[in-house]
């Protein structure tokens, strides 16, 4: 472990605020990208078992 | 046609494309009018200092030009669509890689080189220094036959849309970049008073290979278009 | 061979394979991403020139590497889609753009984020931070003139085309970028990010660029698997799998 406590590993002698913004960015994105097709599966599955419902009657 | 080589086919063709679009004059004036308002309004927001505007000269009009032929290509494929003549064209027996071509060519000849022979006026009214003129031209007339290339992949693809205009811009001006670099940096190397054969250079293998490769995907497109 | 590409083609076959290749895909993902950053967080000493700053390198170069290399697999994809008609390479060029473009918004952002503490500035007219520019308007590019057909395949074979045109276009434009930055280059910025590289730093850049692949091979099984769904929604298997799963 390169840092001596939580203090310095937030702070990152001043670079911090650019360092964890950067990785809060990426992370929000890349969660988009993965929750994004999960939804729009269910929206999905939701969709056909309604058609084949219809259908089926 | 079968007895046609292809350089007298080519020739038969353009003459025949230059014919059908010199009758709609309008037209064609209409894209020298915008490169020179669009020059004109580059004063009016930088200030009249001339030295600004010397220095900003080559881009500008590099920007201008390029901007210009983006707006006349709208027009290469659209009446043709219109009016049932591109199915025709696709059924002939003249391969559609001569066709396209061959209009590309003739609109390049009906636009780009009238923006390139105007270039020199609005050189002088932006206070470009006189030695970029030559070069400038040179550079135009290569680059707008570059632009008018890649352009018309842009036109294949969005002729078949209600509303292309704006998303022709988006499809086509990432690609405009390689032209813009090297057309606008031989300018400026030339007002500097060094080489810019480089450059130019540049811009005509670059002519030379989309000359080559764009009717492909020109007439690609095209069948997309027509197919939808 | 041929009976094998065939095979591999049908979305039926690919919706079931991709299914089980998932869940491991996502397990490794998680393992590269997550002990890439916190080795990178934590233990990498700093940059001696750039600080702690260096840090988002683990992020800002797996980001751009993978929206690059998601370029030409479209293209790729897209070339098959072009030359055999295969439903499920039209697909897969169709998926990757969005993911592209956002890796490539990140690439973009990070790097401006990375730039205000060591240049000084958010946004520097650099070789490389413009090819990645261009490279966006590219992706959207693709994006754009898909939804703007109303016919989806035909909207695929444009965009099939447009990506051929563009994958060609890029070396062209990176060579000429790097060109007109080498004619414009200010004197003050005189380091790039590779050479000033210590090999400990690297060892987890590894790990994240192998993670932010198959980060992105994860989301695009994840956009065609439902790409299939609703392409195939009229044929029995789906009809099967949906209301078999509802039972």
């Amino acid at each position: 472990m390169y840092f001596d406590s939580l203090h310095a590993l937030l702070q990152m002698e001043g670079h911090g605020p650019y360092v964890w913004s950067a990785y809060g960015i990426t992370f929000v994105t890349l969660m988009a990208l993965i929750v994004a097709p999960l939804r729009r599966k269910q929206r999905q599955l939701r969709e056909l078992r309604g058609q084949y419902r219809r259908e089926g009657n | 046609m079968q007895a046609l080589g292809s350089f007298a086919l080519l020739v038969r063709l353009l003459h025949r494309e230059l014919l059908v679009s010199l009758r709609r004059r309008t037209e064609l004036a209409n894209p020298l009018f915008f490169f020179l308002i669009v020059s004109a309004l580059f004063p009016l927001g930088l200030g009249p200092s001339p030295d600004t505007l010397s220095a900003l000269a080559p881009g500008i009009l590099w920007i201008v030009a390029l901007l210009a032929v983006l707006m006349a290509i709208d027009s290469l494929f659209k009446s043709d669509f219109d009016d049932g003549t591109l199915e025709q064209v696709l059924l002939s027996p003249i391969p559609l890689y001569m066709t396209v071509l061959v209009k590309t060519l003739a609109h390049w000849l009906l636009t780009g080189v009238p923006l390139t022979i105007l270039s020199p006026l609005l050189a002088l009214m932006l206070q470009m220094d006189s030695a970029g003129i030559g070069v400038l031209f040179l550079s135009l007339i290569l680059g707008t036959l570059v632009l008018s290339f890649i352009a018309a992949i842009g036109a294949a693809l969005t002729v078949g849309l209600k509303r292309g205009g704006v998303l022709l811009s988006l499809l086509v001006l990432p690609l405009f970049v390689p032209v813009l670099i090297f057309g606008s940096a031989a300018v400026q190397r030339a007002v500097a008073g060094m080489d810019s054969s480089s450059p130019l250079a540049l811009l005509a293998a670059l002519a030379l290979f989309f000359l080559a490769l764009a009717p492909f995907a020109i007439g690609g497109a095209l069948r997309v278009s027509l197919d939808q | 061979m041929w009976a094998w590409f065939h095979k591999w083609s049908s979305p039926r076959w690919f919706f079931q394979l991709s299914g089980r290749l998932l869940p491991w895909l996502a397990v490794l993902t998680a393992l590269c991403l997550v002990t890439g950053v916190l080795w990178g967080l934590l233990f990498v000493p700093p940059d001696y020139k750039q600080g702690n700053s260096f840090r988002i390198i683990y992020i800002h170069v797996p980001a751009a590497a993978v929206a690059m290399a998601g370029y030409m697999m479209m293209a790729v994809a897209g070339a098959i889609s072009l030359i055999w008609r295969i439903k499920l390479a039209d697909m897969v060029m169709k998926c990757s753009a969005p993911i592209g473009a956002a890796l490539t918004f990140l690439a973009l952002v990070t790097g401006a984020i990375w730039g205000k503490p060591t240049w000084g500035t958010w946004w520097v007219w650099d070789a490389r931070i413009t090819s990645v520019l261009v490279l966006f308007f590219l992706y959207i590019g693709i994006i754009a003139l898909y939804e703007s057909f109303e016919n989806k395949e035909a909207a695929g074979r444009a965009c099939a085309i447009l990506a051929l045109v563009g994958a060609v276009n890029i070396p062209i434009i990176y060579w000429s970028v790097e060109w007109w930055y080498s004619l414009h280059q200010p004197a003050s910025i005189s380091f790039t990010g590779e050479s000033s590289i210590h090999p400990s730093m690297l060892r987890p850049l590894l790990l994240t660029i192998s993670g932010f692949y198959t980060f992105f091979g994860l989301v695009l099984l994840m956009f065609v698997r439902n790409e299939i769904l609703e392409r195939e929604r009229n044929t029995r298997w789906v009809r099967e799998l949906v209301t078999g799963a509802t039972r």
